[in-house]
């Protein structure tokens, strides 16, 4: 009975191996086309790290439910307000994620959503404030897969 | 499918900047699963959230299909006044879910 | 070759691996207090005769944000369930112009505790019966509308909005009344027999494993004290029923059919053997 258990478990890990790190089939975006995303939400700006962090687990239990959040650094006045924050995710089949717009009525730039990860791999969100300043945050999310093939 | 659920303080004081949270039932059918026949179920998501407070936007989303089922944000809002919170969302089908509420301000 | 070897290696490197990942291989220290108001019991001291010293809610091997969700009502989107339930609660249908609310009024007083104690036993069919089939019983007998077929119609919100009313609630079965035992020692059976491809039980992986990961994912005591439960994987609510179904299949095993007798042998006794937690309805899960 314990070898019986050793085996299916030991199969199971091996299994989980090539989940975390192989190829899941899916269509993936390329970084390409992610790169491409920002360059058409940013233009020529240069990007400043800093400002703008984005909090998204290490590790996300199951990838069709992924909670995120945004917060950027500004005073949120008419004179210098966060103008929109662009969410990418670089191994989806389709990097777009979401982008939300502020205004200064919105008093901070915090936003929260749940956003899908078809595996493991880097989401980036970038903003752009009313200046035309441009910064980015990225964080890498570690998706799991579940037990026994479920 | 259920009412949408928005969150917002019943009082606030004048320039406090206030927690939203909306949660609404929606699939988010991404247009890229397939059926058992192996036809694509074609996409019908949530693209876009708009909040606004007596008639000026505040924040508004542009969704993807990346957004999990069930969309759920949660941003801030300053107000100065006593007013509404209007929340709308469209659907790919082109119809406009919307809710409301109130908040008195000292 | 040496199979055993083989297996054990990637056993190693799947442990270490899993290590290297922060994942915590034990239930985690945390409290569950529910906007901040309501306490919920994710740890009690097991009944007589229950193979765990300690019984824990799911709620304890999940991650921090999973934790979180449960932890605000207005964030478990279970709730958005639960908000349906209540439309159908208070939906007049079938010959005899009823609602729910017809009979049964407010359900935060009428049902409060209700789900708290079902499965129990039903004299009438002589077997036990739970929440799921008693609002099928009320619908056909008593509001002359059709019962509900499996996770169909209102079945699930209308649990969850019955379950809900118990919320915080300890989960108590009573073993006393009709052949309540006989049930609870058929649903042991069902709980430690090995089937399927895998040649596995319940008990392999939600008694003798438990706290350990299988791939990436954390096993937890397979209590269910929070259905229907609102699984991330699916994004919906998902019946007591289809998850006893789903981790059967998993075992690559033929399942038993949604409230066959087998099945609800097996809601009893996995009720019990999570006697004094309290109802968590709607859960989140992975």
């Amino acid at each position: 009975m314990n070898s019986d258990r050793r085996k299916i478990l030991g199969a199971a890990v091996a299994t989980a191996v090539a989940g975390l790190f192989g190829n899941m089939g899916v269509a993936q975006a390329s970084v390409e086309d992610t790169e491409a995303a920002i360059k058409a939400f940013a233009g020529d700006a240069e990007i400043g790290s800093g400002s703008l962090t984005l909090k998204a687990p290490e590790i996300a239990e199951n990838g069709n439910s992924v909670p995120i959040s945004v917060l950027v650094d500004s005073p949120m006045t008419d004179d210098a307000y966060v103008e929109s924050v662009v969410i990418l995710a670089e191994g989806n089949p389709n990097p777009a994620v979401a982008t939300f717009h502020f205004s200064p009525a919105s008093g901070e730039a915090l936003a929260s959503t749940r956003m899908r990860l078809a595996k493991t791999q880097n989401v980036i969100a970038v903003a752009k404030m009313s200046d035309g300043s441009i910064y980015s945050d990225k964080r890498n999310v570690k998706v799991t897969i579940g037990g026994c093939g479920g | 499918m259920s009412k949408p659920r928005v969150k917002v303080p019943k009082k606030a004081a004048a320039g406090d900047v206030i927690t939203l949270k909306t949660l609404i039932s929606h699939t988010m059918e991404s247009g890229q699963r397939k059926d058992k026949d192996g036809a694509v179920i074609p996409r019908k998501i949530i693209n876009k959230f708009v909040c606004e407070f007596n008639g000026n936007i505040v924040f508004s989303c542009d969704l993807d299909p990346a957004i999990a089922a069930n969309p759920y944000f949660e941003f801030k809002a300053k107000v100065n006044e006593s007013g509404t919170f209007k929340f709308m969302w469209t659907d790919d089908d082109g119809s406009v879910i919307e809710s409301e509420k109130a908040i008195e301000v000292a | 070759m040496n199979k055993a070897l083989i297996t054990s290696t990637m056993l190693l490197t799947g442990a270490s691996l899993l290590a290297s990942l922060g994942l915590q291989a034990t239930p985690v220290d945390d409290a569950l207090v529910i906007d901040g108001e309501l306490e919920i019991t994710t740890q009690v001291k097991a009944p007589e005769g229950h193979a765990l010293k300690e019984l824990y809610s799911g709620w304890r091997y999940r991650t921090d944000e999973t934790r979180a969700i449960e932890a605000d009502s207005f964030e478990n989107p279970g709730m958005l369930g639960v908000e349906q339930g209540e439309e159908i609660w208070n939906t007049v249908e079938g010959s005899e112009g009823k609602s729910c609310a017809s009979c049964h009024d407010d359900a935060a007083v009428s049902m409060k505790g209700v789900g708290a104690q079902y499965p129990k036993w039903d004299a009438d069919g002589n077997k036990p019966i739970n929440i799921e089939l008693q609002i099928n019983k009320c619908r056909v007998e008593n509001m002359g509308a059709e019962a509900y077929k499996f996770d169909k119609g209102g079945q699930k919100p209308l649990t969850a909005y019955i379950k809900h009313q118990s919320i915080g609630m300890p989960v108590t079965v009573d073993l006393s009344q009709g052949d309540m035992q006989k049930w609870w020692e058929a649903g042991k059976e069902t709980y430690y027999l090995r089937t399927g491809q895998l040649n596995m039980s319940c008990a392999s992986c939600h008694e003798k494993n438990q706290g350990k990961y299988i791939r990436a994912d954390h096993l937890s005591q397979g209590q269910v004290n929070g259905f229907p439960t609102y699984r991330l994987k699916q994004n919906k609510l998902i019946s007591l029923h289809n998850r006893f179904r789903g981790c059967i299949r998993d075992t690559r095993a033929e399942f038993p059919a949604a409230f066959s007798d087998t099945l609800m042998g097996l809601e009893v006794y996995t009720t019990w053997r999570g006697t004094g937690l309290s109802v968590e309805t709607p859960a989140v899960r992975q």
